[in-house]
């Protein structure tokens, strides 16, 4: 029997979840205030939320001073890429994992996710050096590929985790039906995790376009991506908060509405298999 | 053609042997039956022919080439799971033609072999649905018309029928031997209900623990079991074993009667071999065609009998019973049959 709400209850909970969800947007509203204020009054105390000079100045310097799409288009390539190379890798070894288990599958897994445990910044200097020594430092591919190996893991343990809900029985049947492996992976398998591929590629994408620590310590200009931009605008000559604000709003943008549209196949893909 | 041999085919899952050697020869053409308690290893054994499993030791042949190491896909025969297996993501006609597609057959001649497996049964107005949107009974047919759009060499049951309730399932046993006579390909039909193995097989595999007790026709294992698991596994009700004195009477360990070859309450003087027994019903099952009656025989246990018609004894009667002297088995020491 269902459990009879009151019209207060419904107002309050509905309230409360507002209040939440104020709570946490929070900081991103007032950045993207910020980037219409004027320098001086991104600074004053206490700070006016929607009383001030509305000004589109902030966008005009960024944009005159650094090329915002030179960054973005770094942005896109270095978490495009890193995401497609990391799905080709991932797809056949969940697959392994998930269906052909060995007895050391378990101890794979848990290794492989031991890595993301350690801090990055421990291995910074090997890394830096290897970069240095191979011709990698400010290079898109180098970026791609520490991108690409550092959420390696996780990409892996989402798609075992949607494999596993796919029964066994329909891959046996595409196999008794004449289907080669690579068939099998084509034709059956990614069609049915679909859902879960999509959210596996989506939160691996918004963890590559966001990652700062290697972006800002292994490029410099070239294949400097969007947080190399942000970091720009906190400069020791000064803070300028109007204008790292506006860098910022500029860079989150595309996640943002990205993950707007995008955002039921997200929670979709999160909650794969929690119910039927 | 469909001629399917094993030799001394063993499988093993670490130290636990599943498959303790297994020797066969299915004939082209034939319904096989493979049936066995739970874990007896049927199912192993029918996966190991299909190549879904990897063999430990010995042989399988198809039409006398070696296969063992052939992958499933290029053994050419084809799986009707207990699950369907059907592919969620396709429609009926996609899910039917998928094996046709895999081998590379013209659009045309897949079009018309679709049409024409899905006519068979009859699911021609349902070619454009999913899977989700058919009944347990339709989604059946799909997995059946999937398995016979190939023209396979021979077609792997795994409990096919297990999923559907009591009446469709009657209805499925009897369309499935239908459909494999008319074709006239070799089946391997892997279940645990006795009365499908008898009623659908032509021969039939009892596998225990997993052993081949014996493989025969049905008559001949209901007739002539080979030993005290073949006898107490195939008929229904179970038939009766006696040991002791009766057994040492008629030179055996254990005798063993079928409830159907009890007679009760015979008229006449003790029949040939003596052995009439008085008891007590117990309790009477009233099926109309037939009267079970579980009698409890003092110093022997409880005996079942069963009487054509109905017979008018309730529980608490007192009965005389005899079996058919003729009809009796008899096992030694080792539970095998000890021939007359």
């Amino acid at each position: 029997m269902a459990r009879r709400t009151s019209t207060t209850r419904t107002l309050v909970t509905t309230l409360a979840a507002w209040l939440v969800g104020f709570v946490i947007f929070f900081p991103i509203l007032w950045m993207i205030l910020a980037s219409f204020k004027t320098e001086l009054e991104a600074f004053s105390t206490p700070p006016s939320f929607l009383f001030f000079h509305w000004t589109l100045e902030n966008y005009a310097t960024v944009q005159e001073r650094s090329d915002y799409l030179h960054h973005a288009m770094n942005s896109l390539l270095i978490a495009g890429g890193s995401t497609l190379i990391a799905l080709l890798i991932a797809v056949p070894a969940a697959w392994s994992m998930a269906f052909a288990p060995t007895r050391r599958t378990k101890d794979l897994l848990l290794w492989m996710l031991s890595t993301k445990m350690l801090p990055p910044v421990g291995v910074l200097v090997p890394i830096y050096l290897i970069f240095r020594d191979f011709g990698l430092l400010d290079s898109r591919f180098g970026l791609i590929a520490v991108l690409c190996l550092g959420n390696l893991p996780i990409v892996v343990w989402m798609l075992f985790t949607y494999f596993k809900e796919i029964p066994k029985d329909i891959l046996e049947a595409a196999r008794m039906d004449g289907a080669t492996i690579g068939k099998e992976l084509i034709h059956v398998l990614t069609p049915m995790a679909v859902p879960g591929i999509a959210s596996t590629l989506l939160l691996n994408f918004i963890l590559a376009w966001n990652e700062a620590f290697w972006t800002l310590n292994l490029s410099t200009s070239e294949a400097a991506p969007l947080t190399v931009f942000i970091a720009s605008y906190s400069s020791p000559e000064g803070l300028f908060w109007a204008k790292l604000s506006a860098a910022s709003t500029l860079a989150i943008a595309p996640i943002l509405i990205l993950g707007w549209f995008s955002q039921r196949q997200l929670v979709r893909g999160l909650t794969f298999g929690a119910v039927k | 053609m469909g001629r399917i041999t094993l030799e001394g085919v063993k499988k093993s899952f670490g130290a636990h042997d599943i498959i303790k050697g297994a020797d066969l020869e299915i004939a082209d053409g034939s319904f096989v039956v493979f049936v066995g308690p739970s874990g007896c290893g049927k199912t192993t054994l029918l996966r190991l022919i299909a190549g879904l499993e990897d063999v430990t030791g010995g042989r399988i042949l198809i039409d006398g080439a070696d296969v063992t190491a052939v992958p499933p896909a290029k053994r050419g025969l084809s799986m009707v799971f207990q699950s369907y297996a059907l592919y969620p993501h396709m429609s009926v006609r996609g899910n039917i033609a998928f094996g046709l597609k895999m081998a590379g057959r013209p659009r045309e001649e897949i079009a018309r072999k679709v049409e024409g497996a899905a006519a068979i049964l009859n699911l021609t107005p349902y070619l454009d649905r999913k899977p989700r949107e058919l009944s347990g009974g339709q989604r059946q047919r799909v997995a059946i018309g999937r398995a016979i759009v190939r023209e396979p060499k021979a077609f792997l049951f795994d409990e096919p029928l297990s999923n559907l309730d009591a009446a469709l399932r009657v209805q499925m046993r009897l369309e499935v031997t239908r459909l494999q006579r008319q074709l006239d390909t070799t089946a391997i039909y892997v279940t645990h209900d006795q009365v499908e193995a008898m009623t659908m097989a032509d021969r039939i595999v009892v596998l225990n623990a997993g052993r081949i007790e014996q493989y025969g026709t049905p008559l001949e294992l209901y007739e002539h079991p080979a030993n005290l698991f073949v006898a107490g596994f195939i008929g229904s009700p179970k038939m009766n074993f006696v040991g002791g004195r009766t057994a040492a009477a008629l030179d055996a360990t254990t005798i063993g009667v079928r409830p159907e070859h009890v007679a009760v309450n015979p008229g006449g003087a003790d029949g040939a071999t003596g052995l009439d027994w008085v008891g007590t019903v117990s309790v009477a099952e009233h099926l109309g065609s037939d009267t079970f009656l579980y009698v409890e025989v003092p110093e022997i246990g409880t005996i079942t009998a069963r009487g054509a018609g109905e017979l008018g004894i309730k529980a608490g009667d007192s009965v005389r019973l005899r079996p058919d002297a003729a009809r009796i088995h008899r096992f030694d020491a080792n539970g095998n049959t000890i021939s007359a």
